[in-house]
């Protein structure tokens, strides 16, 4: 059985693209076969984030097109055998590809891999209606800021409009010692808000920018805490109960346990 | 200084999580209805045609709003009022 989930949240810079690429990695680590479709065209980003960025010949517009059939324009992971990337186009725009082309493209990609994810870029316009097209399910990720939270609950009526019902919900970028000061806004304050299923938690984390600067993917890392949590969504999606981790940033000892490796 | 020290103490009345919380779920309301700024305005100046036949009220400070509790809606009215009109010059009421 194969799954086409859409990676959304309406506003820009929360996180979309890099959970895509930890989503996709860690489905691929456990052994599934992947495609990650960047959807956002004319900016392309899932290339860079993934490491990818020098191997590209051809994108999706040429799929879209019929200039040449959608295997030519994968790029094949550096690590994993079954995870492949389809990229934008970076000198084209939105109406380059139409909600038609994108449901082909993705019937057709169903047949090969296990699990599509599509990279939907930010706003609701053509970009968001191409991306959601052919997806089964949707992703929403959001932070815990008033301006995140508001547009994700525009896209989940979005998504409800459009057929994707129970979309769920990745909070990113928590910071566990705000919260506690009641400086943040809590998972059960979200919750509450946008009334939609939680699939994850991710916390803030200086390793996801480490290992993006690097091309490389955070949920490889056994010892960072949001590898952690993108390992524990990963198998959420794959229909898994796995409870949620511990927020609770480490105390001294974890810290120093951490610092010598120890996990 | 005072605040940090209040900060300090845990005596900081709202956390701002709260404020967020709050201001949050309001604009939600609005956003969730197809109820433009527009259709406010005019709701709002309708009232003011209606309520001022009875009383004299301020139209600058009169606030009207939506929010919810649960799962209901409730259109939420702040008008104050600045004085009775008498009875005697009470608009007739009907045509």
């Amino acid at each position: 059985m194969s799954e086409v989930i859409v990676v959304t949240s309406g506003k820009g810079g929360v996180g979309k693209t890099t959970t895509t690429a930890n989503l996709g990695t860690g489905l691929a680590a456990a052994g599934h076969k992947v495609v990650l479709v960047d959807a956002d065209i004319g900016l392309r980003n899932l290339d860079v984030v993934m490491g990818l960025e020098n191997r590209i010949v051809y994108d999706i517009t040429n799929v879209t097109d019929g200039q040449i059939p959608y295997k030519k324009a994968l790029i094949k992971d550096k690590r994993y055998d079954g995870l492949y990337l389809l990229p934008a186009a970076q000198t084209k725009d939105k109406t380059a590809v139409s909600p038609e082309q994108m449901r082909e493209l993705c019937d057709e990609l169903r047949q090969e891999f296990e699990y599509v994810i599509i990279d939907c870029p930010a706003g609701i316009e053509q970009g968001f209606k191409n991306a959601i097209a052919g997806a089964d399910r949707a992703v929403v990720v959001t932070t815990p800021e008033v301006s995140a939270v508001r547009d994700a609950d525009r896209i989940i009526g979005l998504l409800e409009a459009n057929e994707l019902r129970e979309p769920k919900l990745i909070v990113n970028r928590l910071r566990y010692n705000m919260v506690k000061a009641g400086d943040m806004m809590s998972i059960d304050d979200i919750i509450d808000i946008l009334a939609i299923e939680l699939l994850g938690v991710v916390p803030e984390d200086e390793m996801v920018v480490i290992t993006t600067n690097r091309g490389e993917t955070v949920v490889q890392d056994d010892k960072s805490r949001s590898g952690q949590a993108y390992r524990n969504i990963v198998r959420r999606i794959k229909g898994e109960q796995v409870p949620l981790m511990d927020l609770q940033e480490g105390g001294f000892l974890t810290r120093l346990r951490k610092f010598m490796g120890l996990k | 200084m005072l605040e940090f020290i209040s900060r300090i103490f845990g005596k900081d009345s709202s956390p701002s999580k709260n404020v967020a919380r709050e201001r949050l779920r309001l604009v939600l309301v609005h956003d969730r209805t197809d109820i433009s700024p527009q259709i406010m305005e005019a709701l709002k100046s309708d009232l003011i045609k209606v309520i001022t036949n009875y009383m004299e009220i301020d139209e600058a400070a009169l606030e009207v709003s939506l929010d919810s509790n649960e799962n209901q809606i409730a259109l939420v009215a702040n008008i104050p009022v600045k004085g009775m009109k008498r009875s005697g010059s009470m608009a007739p009421t009907g045509a």
